[in-house]
């Protein structure tokens, strides 16, 4: 029984840490367009539409704990990671800029903003998606052992 | 400590940080701002630049505003109503920052009607029906023409003037004095170099007053 709650423990800290990543990049998402003006491209939109849900539906499955919160955050998590893999290859240009949806002003080629040299938003956006979906993995790992 | 309170501690410290970095990245723009606003000040009127009021007045109110914008429409009789309060003692230097879609073709309109002297009559107007000749955001260039006729301007001579390759000089010059000086959004005012710390009409008033009293 003590063991079981100490399995229960760990998978419960991997899912507050997936929590807490997705709140981080929402309010850090959220200072670059409301504090520091950024305005979002397209692309950006829909990172942001695929990561701000996590924040609810992981805090929802904290309490009381559900593993089935992996069936609902995963596919988010997915389809975030390949948007910002693909704005990544865009920025880096890898793939052409013609194949891009942006249109009114804002190119979601553009470098607008980059910490330290080399860390631009979608690359912070995709450590985020990769993190989250990782841990996600992990947990589904221990949830089938 | 239980799983609750972890959350909850998490939330609260991550909602401090983002207001703490809010705070300090805002206090620092605005100290930069006047830093950029004082090294440039030659920047801030042009030769060419529309002086509105008394040009020997104590304060210089520079306003980078864009016909299609509706804030700078709502500030306009703002500002009118200010400087008849303090009369003669506020100038009025108005500035272009075009970031609407096809703002620059009415700027070089309205710029042109100087050579009419109906310079203010027109930016009025402008102001006055700005929701019929802006659709969803870019000017409707056959309301702002009829709308030019509306004002009494005189067409012929209107459309010649407006020919001229000084006012697409004027535009490159007014939109490289908009990135030196920071203007990202309009309207943005200096007074007296000093730009607003918090946007808003009361600030600018009260920025307008504290610079009135100190030339006393």
């Amino acid at each position: 029984m003590s063991k079981n709650n100490i399995e229960s423990s760990k998978n419960w800290n991997i899912i507050f840490f997936a929590w807490l990543v997705a709140t981080v990049a929402t309010l850090g998402s959220l200072f670059f367009s409301e504090v520091m003006e950024q305005p979002p491209c397209i692309l950006c939109w829909y990172q942001r539409i695929l990561m701000y849900p996590l924040v609810i539906i992981f805090l929802v499955g904290l309490f009381p704990f559900d593993k089935n919160v992996f069936k609902y955050s995963v596919p988010f998590v997915i389809i975030g990671w390949l948007t910002a893999l693909y704005h990544n290859l865009l920025q880096h240009g890898i793939i052409s800029e013609a194949m891009t949806p942006c249109s009114q002003g804002i190119p979601c080629s553009t470098k607008y903003m980059s910490i330290f040299g080399f860390l631009t938003i979608p690359m912070l956006s995709f450590i985020a998606f990769t993190i989250i979906l990782t841990l996600l993995f992990l947990f589904f790992k221990r949830k089938n052992s | 400590m239980n799983k609750q309170k972890i959350v909850l501690l998490s939330v609260v410290s991550l909602l401090v940080l983002f207001a703490f970095g809010t705070f300090t990245y805002n206090s620092n723009k605005s100290s930069e701002t006047a830093l950029i606003a004082k090294e440039n000040e030659e920047r801030f009127i042009r030769e060419y630049s529309t002086v509105i009021g008394n040009s020997d007045a104590e304060v210089t109110l520079v306003e980078f505003l864009d016909p299609s914008c509706e804030t700078c429409k709502i500030f306009h009789p703002i500002i009118k109503d200010t400087m008849n309060k303090y009369k003669g003692r506020i100038k009025h230097v108005i500035r272009y920052a075009p970031f609407h879609k096809g703002s620059d073709y009415v700027v070089k309109l309205l710029e042109a009607t100087k050579k009419q002297g109906k310079y203010e009559e027109t930016l009025e107007a402008l102001f006055k029906y700005q929701n019929q000749w802006v659709d969803h955001h870019v000017p409707n260039k056959q309301i702002v023409w009829q709308l030019m006729k509306y004002v009494g301007l005189d067409i012929e001579k209107l459309k010649n003037d407006f020919n001229d390759p000084k006012l697409d000089e004027l535009i490159k010059q007014e939109l490289a004095d908009v990135k030196t000086l920071g203007v990202k959004k309009t309207p943005q005012y200096f007074v007296n170099g000093k730009p607003l710390q918090e946007f808003g009409h009361k600030q600018l008033i009260e920025l307008i007053e504290s610079e009135l009293k100190k030339e006393f």
